[in-house]
């Protein structure tokens, strides 16, 4: 199987300090990628590499196949990266579905069509119900995006993701701050949704990452400490010693 | 930015009744005086494309109306009068033209940066127009008004007409141009726009491309403000550099937090309260500005929403 991002020795530097120091791995379709590290390991950096957030010191970025340097965050989205955001990111003074409403018609606009009457134009209407109903939404969608329990809001950041209807998912730490009942819902959505996208989550929870991950990628200081399937990570004496070992 | 509902409309709409038949009750100075007061609401509300939908805040929205204003004075013939019908496309187009100059340049900043880049961008202009034979030099030029007219129909309006027919000219366009602005509001790139003065980085994020959502709004604003400036030729047929310098955008950025900047028709408000008040302060005391400053301060602290909000105050 082709990987639809693969990413080749990213660096990206902060003044002497490489926040990722050569980062290679490739994401495919039906596969979870988790990558897992301490605090200040470089995780959300690499995520904000691979979706054109921040241009890497070093290094290229494909995407299905087409070489993204250069090109600006809204790029990405539109060539089907998605990314969530660790500190929930929406529209606060807006209602839940008018969030999530925007996100599907930046995705399914073309030029000639944006002076029509968003009311009317159901496709977006369509693509948000489906992407709310997904990410376990699907009530009171009238109310500002700003009153949301922070659990909900952490579903609304996934709505508004899916709404873009993206073949590559960037989940950064999802699950944070949710209650049990919750993460374990999104935790069965990940799974769903690794089937039919290539999707990289950031977690700190090692029952989740161990649960769901396809491949583990292990990263301390930037720099990858270890990379394969679950098994071989519990097993890897090298990640017990840097890592696991303080859980 | 929303956009009133019904009953705002029609409070409005009553609103504009009443300004519509000042020359059946008001004297010819205070129709003149509303005319003007009308090519201020129609600046202001071309300004609040930018700080109301898009949430950019321009100083150098003046020099758009001010290339409006000369551009009647370009197209005007030594002898006799232009069409209106050649002079306010000419405007709007002069005006759209040098907002998509100063809009590439100046929208790759943000928040405080791009409002000192409008600053830079519109005393440039400005000083275009002071310092240079092309605009009839710093002490400004009177013009001939544009004809009101179809191809070679014409229609000389009677001298003593002249001040409510301006007013009439000013006030449709201003209800024109509020309809369309209310209607873009509600179209998949007005929305766009409102998502991106909410939170712009995230927009970008999801795949949109803010940077020409945005100056393609200004690019609007400048059209928009070109007309005002052509009706500001209009109505007071004498034109100066003043028109340009950022003094102006601050007035109109004045009457839209006056009004309300969470409204579209916040700015109409705006302007019209602060010509009304600079002409009662102007009545009872010399010292208007003073007196200006302080009800503003006033107003300001009391409705943080501005004069819009105030409805919803009293209901709540």
């Amino acid at each position: 199987m082709t990987a639809l991002l693969v990413a080749d020795g990213l660096v990206r530097r902060f003044g002497g300090l490489a926040a990722v120091g050569g980062v290679s791995l490739a994401l495919e379709r039906g596969c979870l990628h988790a990558v897992i590290g301490p605090n200040g390991a470089g995780k959300s950096t690499l995520v904000n590499l691979l979706s054109g957030e921040l241009a890497p010191s070093a290094g290229s970025i494909h995407i299905a196949g087409h070489d993204a340097a250069g090109w600006p965050a809204w790029r990405f989205a539109r060539a089907g990266v998605g990314r969530s955001f660790q500190r929930t990111n929406v529209l606060h003074d807006m209602t839940v579905r008018e969030n999530v409403r925007l996100a599907a018609q930046i995705g399914c606009t073309p030029p000639g069509r944006l002076l029509r009457r968003a009311s009317r134009e159901a496709e977006p209407q369509r693509r948000a119900d489906a992407a709310l109903e997904r990410a376990g939404l699907p009530d009171r969608l009238d109310r500002p995006a700003g009153v949301l329990s922070h659990g909900q809001l952490r579903q609304l950041e996934i709505a508004m993701v899916l709404a873009t209807a993206p073949q590559i998912l960037l989940l950064d730490e999802p699950l944070a701050g949710m209650g049990p009942e919750e993460a374990e819902r999104i935790s069965l959505l990940l799974r769903t949704l690794a089937q039919d996208h290539a999707l990289l989550l950031i977690e700190h929870d090692m029952d989740v990452v161990f649960a769901v991950a396809d491949q583990v990628t292990v990263m301390v200081d930037g720099l990858v400490l270890d990379q394969g399937p679950p098994a071989h990570i519990r097993a890897s004496v090298r990640v017990r010693d840097a890592y696991l070992g303080h859980a | 930015m929303r956009v009133a509902g019904r009953g705002g409309h029609c409070a409005l709409a009553a609103g504009a009744v009443l300004i519509a038949s000042a020359p059946y009750y008001a004297t010819p100075y205070q129709v003149g005086f509303l005319a003007t007061t009308l090519v201020a609401a129609l600046f202001a509300l071309s300004l609040q494309v930018l700080v109301g939908a898009a949430g950019m805040v321009s100083l150098g929205h003046a020099a758009l109306f001010g290339v409006g204003a000369y551009v009647v004075w370009f197209l005007t013939p030594g002898a006799g009068a232009a069409s209106i019908m050649l002079t306010l496309p000419g405007a709007a187009l002069a005006g759209a033209l040098v907002a998509g100059a100063i809009g590439a340049l100046a929208l790759r900043t943000r928040g405080f940066f791009f409002l000192m880049t409008t600053l830079a961008f519109g005393q440039m202009v400005f000083f275009i127009f002071h310092d240079t034979a092309l605009g009839g030099g710093s002490d400004g030029v009177f013009i001939t008004r544009p004809a009101l007219g179809i191809g070679e129909w014409v229609w000389d309006v009677p001298r003593r007409q002249r001040p409510a027919v301006l007013l009439w000219l000013n006030l449709g366009l201003l209800v024109a141009m509020y309809v369309v602005l209310a209607e873009l509001m509600g179209t998949l790139f007005g929305r766009a726009l409102l998502g991106i003065r909410a939170n712009e980085h995230r927009m970008a994020a999801l795949g949109l491309p803010a940077y020409r959502y945005k100056l393609a709004a200004f690019v609007l604003g400048g059209a928009l403000a070109g007309i005002a400036g052509h009706q500001w030729a209009m109505t007071e047929a004498f034109i100066s550099p003043e028109l340009l310098g950022w003094h102006r955008s601050a007035l109109a950025l004045l009457a839209i937090v006056l009004g309300g900047a969470g409204w579209l028709h916040g700015p109409i408000l705006g302007a019209l309260a602060f010509a009304v008040l600079g002409e009662v302060a102007g009545l009872v005391t010399e010292r208007q500005h003073l007196v200006e400053g302080l009800v503003i301060l006033g107003v300001v602290l009391a409705l943080p929403q501005g004069l819009a909000g105030l409805r919803m105050r009293v209901q709540s």
